[in-house]
Formats: C-alpha cells, structure tokens, sequence
C-alpha cells in the first residue's frame, strides 16, 4: 500500500433538496472534503437495498444517502420511504460482516449548504475511523482473476 | 397467500459455504408479494453472500436466477441450464417450492433460503397475519368467517375457553380473543343460533401427505394409483 488513504464518499441525493444543498455549498465557496462522488437522484424514494449493497461491493468506502426534510419530500414520503431502507440496508451490512456504520441517512433542506458541508466533513471522519473498505478495488481485480483463472 | 421470512443471514452463508458456484433462485409468486424471496430479495442475498465471501476470502461465485412459481415443473424447468452450471442452489420459495425444486434436480443439493411460516393476508404495507392452517375440515361457515384454528391459541372449535377477559385473549393481552370476534361477527350478521352447533373433534388421523385430484382428471390419473 504505502498510499495515503482518501476514502471515496458516495452521495445519493435528491435533486430537489439536498443537491440545491449542496449546488449553494458551492456558491458559498464552503469548504468540505473533495473526495466525495455525487449522484443526483430525482427523489431518494428512488434509493433501493440493491444500489446501496452494490455501492459498496464496487468500493465505495462509506455511502451517504441524503433527502429532503422529513415531511418535505417533494414526492410526499420518498424520504420516509429511504430512510426505512437505508435503516435495512444497515442491518444487512452487519449481517455480512462490512458494518452498518459506513452508511448513513440524511436529511438536508435546499437553504441548508452549511449542513451539508457538515454531513460530508462527518462521513469523511468515519471513512478515515473505520478505515478503507476491504472490497475495495484491488482486491476486486485480484478476486477477478482469480475467478476467471478457474473459469479456464 | 403463503408467508415466508428469510432465514438469518449467517444460516444461509453457513449453509453455501462449502459450495463454489451458488444460484439463489427466487420465486415469483408468494414469497415476491411478502418481499422475501421475489428476484429482488434473491438479488440482494446473493450480493451479500458475495460480498461475505470476499470479505472471508472464499472463492465464491454466486449468480441469481428467479422464476414464476417454484411449484410448477414447467416454471422449474426454466431454471435447468443455470442449475446446470452450478454446484448449489439457495431456494427462495416456500417449503413446497423448494421441494419441488430439490425433486425436479436431484443431482443438486438444494439448501433454503427461507423459513415458511404461514397462509396469510396482506394486513397493510409490510405486514402479513395468519388466516389459515390448511387443517382440510373449515368450519368458517359456522364461525362468522372467523378461523378459531389459526387465530385462537388454543385451536378452540367450541369456545371461549373462558381466559378471555374484556375480548382480550389470556396468552396475550393485545390479542383479540377469536371467540369474541366470532361472537361479535354472528351478532352482527343475525346469526347467534350458530354458537349452539357443536363442532366435532378434529379426526387428525387422515393428516397424511395430501394429495387431490380435480374431478376431471380422475380418469387420467387413476391409472398411478
């Protein structure tokens, strides 16, 4: 190794709330980790089990899933409806042996840039507790090989 | 419809661990409707068993298969070139499924995926309640479509047993005593004169592996017999 370790963050956000967080963050010119990776989603509602697993079987160090404040979805309960996921998704990671406490729900406002500064400074500190993620990509590539040698 | 619940994580990876490549087939019907064993539960267990198994350093490969109904040979057989390929397969059905499953590929050993627990109703978002027993002698006719087998804790054909107290049932005091339910729906319904037929004693003596066979096909298959 001998690399330093910048953990890659990845966010799940809605586009009507959390991602205007964080779009302001940036006129702000607040200042919070770079390594964190983006995707926009229409609503969180759209956040399943599946995505959030496969996140971190890809590499991902922590995952951050972010929505609207509660009873301010712009799609009623699609918050709600992440935030019971994400609480499974948990669960489902301790099962497995990777921890629960490499994902974490949110929910930030439109007006909230400096909260979302916060949440991304937080899940960085975590990244950097809990260490780099042991699926990650080199062993991913090592495994690849191996299984493609026994395919042979 | 029938209920099913996973079975704890580690029992499964216990389970498929000394297997190299695993199918986790799901079931499409009943299991899919409790969010169970549908393809997207078997989807989930099998990136959790890969990830398990890269985190313990196993050399494991699991892929996800899913079909209609595990009950129906033609639905099973969808599943034999991916069963083909692989040295174990995790069912996701209901214990008939996965019987069915184990007997239409013998040659695989089948390990399950989940625990069935009951015939249910969806009661509400996420919840599933017992209705049924399959106990082959209903007697919902008589009991205001109230099931004093599945719903009394003591099966009570001719009740209460007299531990109700103010409707509540004596093993669980959140618990609706099925014969206050029973009461209150034939007074409702202007049947009352129902509570003075005795029900008989269940005869669990023909509890054997059921089999039946609809009218129209005894021709066909009597010749099995």
């Amino acid at each position: 190794m001998g690399e330093k370790y910048e953990p890659k963050i990845l966010a799940l956000i809605c586009t009507y709330c959390t991602y205007t967080a964080a779009d302001m963050a940036g006129s702000m010119r607040l200042q919070y980790p770079p390594n964190v990776r983006v995707i926009k989603l229409l609503c969180t509602g759209k956040v399943d089990v599946i995505y959030l697993l496969e996140a971190f079987k890809a590499g991902a160090d922590v995952v951050m899933v972010s929505g609207c404040e509660i009873g301010d979805c712009h799609f009623l309960e699609g918050n709600l409806r992440a935030k019971e996921r994400v609480a499974h998704a948990k669960t489902l990671l301790d099962d497995l042996g990777l921890g629960g406490d490499r994902l974490e729900m949110f929910h930030i406002g439109a007006s909230d840039a400096p909260k979302w500064a916060e949440a991304v400074e937080l899940m960085n500190r975590r990244a950097h507790e809990l260490g780099p993620n042991p699926l990650g990509r080199k062993k991913l590539q090592a495994r690849q090989t191996n299984i493609e040698e026994l395919r042979a | 419809m029938i209920v099913a619940e996973r079975k704890p994580f580690k029992e499964i990876a216990v389970a498929a661990s000394g297997f190299r490549k695993v199918l986790v087939a799901g079931c499409g019907t009943c299991v899919a409707v409790c969010l169970t064993g549908g393809e997207k539960e078997a989807g989930i267990l099998a990136t959790q068993l890969d990830m398990a198994a890269q985190l313990g350093d196993r050399e494991q490969v699991f892929s996800v298969g899913c079909v209609e109904r595990q009950c129906d040979r033609e639905f099973l057989e969808e599943l034999g070139p991916q069963i083909a390929e692989a040295d174990a397969v995790i069912s996701m059905a209901c214990g008939a499924g996965i019987q069915f499953l184990a007997e239409a590929y013998p040659d695989t050993p089948v390990l399950a995926g989940v625990n069935t627990t009951f015939i249910g109703v969806n009661e509400d978002v996420g919840v599933w309640t017992e209705r049924c027993r399959s106990c082959r002698n209903c007697v919902l006719s008589i009991t205001g479509g109230v099931c004093p087998i599945s719903l009394c804790p003591k099966g009570m054909l001719n009740g209460p047993c007299g531990g109700a107290d103010k409707g509540k049932c004596e093993t669980d005091r959140e618990r609706d005593c099925a014969w206050s339910v029973i009461y209150r729906r034939l007074e409702s319904t202007g049947r009352l004169i129902n509570l003075e037929e005795v029900i008989e004693a269940r005869d669990h003596r023909d509890l054997l592996p059921g089999r039946q066979v609809h009218p129209a096909y005894e021709r066909r298959y009597s010749a099995h017999e």
